[in-house]
């Protein structure tokens, strides 16, 4: 029997960025707020050993426990969805602060052309330009939205440079830029060369010491160099354990409960009531009733949730309708890897978002009309630091174990670079999420099922910036270049993205969208779904600065609703 | 190195196996002299410390050389050659036995990662396309008890020897039969096995020496990794590169 617990003014479902933003907000606004997260409490002080390559980056200590939850994948309806039983594509979190803890820190806004995607792109270059694609446009501008992504900032500390070809920002960034390396300066250099606008990346680590706007310290970044996948020891990462979620305990609004696993929201077919939860320690099970019910769960829960409890219009693929699991999108990731021989660098230094990085092939920053795909993608160097067990750069003729490989793996860890791009991921019908006839979680409800394959037009997305970073590669003068590969199916497997989005997305009408732009749910008032769930398409930049942002306007949304009521858009 | 010395390494390897697991000797011998042979063994153990590089100085014991998953030597031998064909002793420097990569997979397969406690392991099982990565019922120490008593029929079928008493030629010749799924095993395909196999050896070759493996450090000195810093602020804009002594996790503690 659930137990039933005191009523709440509103209950989160996920304490990680969005959750902790949404806490600090309602809490400062002296709303009562339930934080519900599956995982353990952490900090700061957990970090004590964290400079473990095998136990953090590889066994991924800080990740989600697949034991008790997955997802299925296929590549094709026609195919049989087999569950993800190991990570391996991308890395989904768990505990307080999400992965929000385990992120490099890359900190972009979209750019305006995101957000109005598909009546700037129709506009230009007429409607057949997006045959195929189910681009939509987000409901809201970058002009509306250019506030919340500063007050997000402004938490996280972001260390940045404004880039000439990027979103126009109304105040500097928090932060001044990063450290100049030899490795980041080798980059520019040859971009600037080639005619592009180099800038320093956007980095949620803190090139100075710095207090927010919630009065939390976050110390300088030390470049350790262990980053992505692990904690910062130093506070000097924006973690939302760290920038957010003391600052909402401290209003004494906010109760956040650890180890609770949130299974259904309870509602009435209108409004939510609650939600189900269970304590996966003791597997006691408690309903949690509220007035307001707010997922920030990421993707992929926020769409299952949903789904489980059978709250909105599930998508149907066959006829691209209907809405909850629409419009799941991935990133393309074209790169050059460039091999220098008679060079040593000191690859083994770094911070999570230390690079640099152009926007020329990013959106519609470059002309469209005789290329057989649209957006483009933010190409970078990034000089986050090698480790020695992931890193094993070798020139494409290199065997894959014994002595040559051993060789080469070794000579080039200090010898090799790589530049990436994020590049912009396009929806189309049969990429979607819905629920597992099969498999279950460990509490017994269907896991997440998706069907997602690269597309035409990623592929030529792929194949056209992937000759530009080659460009500018050759430009910084290596020995060698790999040849890079084929874009073909998708594969669950190798490390590719923590960046999905979509299944929840937001838009000017509820027949095309799940949530409004205050993220608020069209088909439940009381329900407000936040994340990068909440994107129409993924952009040509890493997601967390939109999240972050679009988590300020549903801030601002709930406490609105929870004065006047109704829907808000 | 030549196949002389690869063979005598081999035997080397497997006599050490066999001195380190006194237990497991014991045990094959039978009870009733169990105690002395334990004994027996502490006593080499000790004769040996020197070797063994883990310690701060020359006069600890290298106790984690012992093994806490495999029971039987001649499997532990099978894995010990394997590892040296993936990762070999050269001109570069150590190889896969000399930095006690054996031992690490040995203690890796014996906690979570080996029992794969941490991955969705709920059937049913179906093979899956090439894009939808392990599904075999089998969990990692599964999959190397099959994988490794492969290594050793192929190799009687094919050769009439044990795995670790071919040449290195005919040990490569074998992996790539692993590597390319042309040998049929129970439950798993040959390639995850190898895939596996491969993967552990260099997590083995570079994973910090707490976990056993990557002895002295020596693989991260061949590839210029200082291990854990806790700062490189004073050097990430240095135009040279910087050799720095490298650090372990022993190094928060000590």
């Amino acid at each position: 029997m659930a137990k039933t617990l005191p009523k709440t003014d509103a209950v989160i479902v996920g304490v990680g960025w969005a959750g902790g933003i949404i806490a600090a907000e309602l809490g400062k606004q002296g709303l009562n707020v339930v934080g519900l997260e599956r995982g353990k409490e952490r900090g700061v002080k957990d970090y004590y050993v964290v400079h473990d390559e095998l136990r953090y980056g590889i066994r991924y200590e800080l990740m989600q426990d697949l034991s008790r939850e997955t997802i299925t994948f296929r590549n094709h309806a026609k195919e049989r969805s087999l569950p993800m039983r190991q990570l391996g594509s991308f890395l989904l979190g768990e505990g307080l602060g999400g992965s929000g803890v385990h992120w490099n820190g890359h900190t972009f806004r979209f750019l305006p052309y995101d957000f109005e995607i598909k009546s700037q792109t129709v506009k230009k270059y007429g409607a057949a330009k997006i045959k195929g694609l189910q681009v939509q446009d987000w409901g809201i501008t970058y002009d509306e939205l250019e506030p919340y992504f500063y007050e997000f900032e402004k938490a996280a500390g972001i260390s940045g440079e404004e880039g000439e070809l990027g979103p126009k920002r109304a105040n500097p960034f928090p932060n001044p830029p990063m450290k100049e390396t030899p490795i980041t300066a080798r980059f520019k250099e040859a971009a600037k060369s080639l005619g592009m606008k180099p800038y320093h990346m956007p980095s949620g680590n803190m090139s100075q010491a710095y207090e927010n706007q919630y009065g939390a310290k976050l110390a300088q970044c030390q470049y350790c160099a262990f980053c992505e996948r692990f904690g910062c020891e130093y506070g000097a990462k924006a973690d939302p354990t760290v920038a957010v979620i003391p600052f909402a305990k401290e209003t004494g609004n906010v109760d956040i409960r650890n180890f609770a696993n949130v299974t259904e929201i309870i509602h009435d077919g209108k409004k939510a009531t609650g939600v189900r939860y269970v304590d996966v320690q003791t597997k006691e099970e408690f309903i949690q009733p509220a007035e307001m019910v707010i997922l920030t769960s990421y993707v992929m829960n926020n769409t299952r949730l949903l789904l489980t409890s059978k709250l909105g219009r599930p998508y149907n693929p066959d006829t691209g309708t209907g809405v909850i699991g629409k419009n799941y999108c991935y990133q393309i990731l074209p790169g050059s890897a460039g091999f220098f021989d008679e060079e040593q660098f000191n690859t083994f230094m770094g911070a999570g978002a230390l690079g640099a990085t152009v926007d020329d092939y990013n959106g519609d920053n470059f002309d469209h009309s005789d290329l057989d795909f649209i957006h483009g993608g933010s190409i970078s160097i990034n000089q986050s630091g090698y480790r020695p067990i992931q890193y094993n750069m070798v020139p494409t003729d290199t065997p894959k174990w014994g002595s040559k490989f051993k060789e080469n793996s070794i000579k080039y860890f200090t010898r090799a670079l790589s530049i990436g791009t994020q590049g912009a991921s396009m929806p189309v019908q049969h990429n979607f999420m819905d629920l597992d006839p099969s498999y279950k979680d460990a509490y017994g409800l269907p896991l997440l099922r998706l069907t997602y394959d690269f597309t035409e037009q990623d592929k030529n997305l792929y194949n056209y910036i992937g000759k530009i970073t080659d460009k500018i590669m050759k430009e910084m003068g290596p020995s060698k270049i790999n040849d890079r590969q084929q874009l073909e199916h998708y594969d669950i497997v190798p490390y590719q993205t923590t960046h999905n989005t979509g299944g929840v997305i937001m838009g000017a009408e509820p027949e095309t969208s799940a949530v409004n732009n205050y993220l608020q749910m069209w088909d439940a008032e009381n329900v407000f779904v936040i994340g990068a769930s909440a994107f129409a398409h993924n952009g040509g930049y890493n997601p967390t600065g939109t999240v972050g942002a679009l988590a300020y306007r549903a801030a601002e949304g709930i406490i609105k609703y929870s004065k006047e009521g109704g829907l808000l858009a | 190195m030549s196949e002389h010395e690869q063979k005598q390494e081999s035997t080397m390897s497997r006599r050490r196996f066999i001195r380190n697991s006194g237990l497991v000797a014991g045990g094959l011998v039978g009870g009733g002299i169990l105690g002395g042979l334990i004994g027996a063994n502490m006593k080499k153990d000790e004769e040996v410390s020197d070797t063994g590089g883990h310690g701060n100085g020359h006069d600890q014991v290298a106790y984690q050389q012992s093994p806490l998953y495999f029971t039987n030597p001649e499997t532990f031998g099978i894995l010990q050659a394997a590892v040296e064909r993936i990762y070999p002793k050269d001109e570069n420097g150590p190889g896969a036995n000399d930095l006690d990569v054996p031992f690490f997979i040995d203690h890796q397969l014996a906690g979570s990662w080996g029992n794969n406690t941490r991955e969705y392991m709920q059937g049913p099982f179906f093979p899956g396309s090439n894009f939808q990565g392990y599904q075999s019922p089998l969990k990692r120490h599964e999959v190397f008890d099959v994988g490794l008593a492969a290594l050793q029929t192929y190799s009687r079928d094919k050769y009439n020897k044990p795995f670790a008493e071919l040449e290195g030629e005919q040990q490569d010749e074998i992996l790539t039969a692993f590597e390319e799924d042309k040998v049929k095993l129970r439950g798993v395909t040959s390639r995850t096995f190898f895939n596996i196999l491969r993967a552990a050896t260099i997590e083995g070759v570079y994973a910090d020496p707490a976990y056993a493996g990557n002895k002295n450090m020596e693989g991260w000195k061949m590839k210029d990794f200082p291990g854990h810093q806790m700062s490189y602020i004073n050097q990430i804009e240095s135009e040279k590169f910087v050799e720095i002594k490298p650090n372990s996790l022993h190094s928060y503690t000590k």
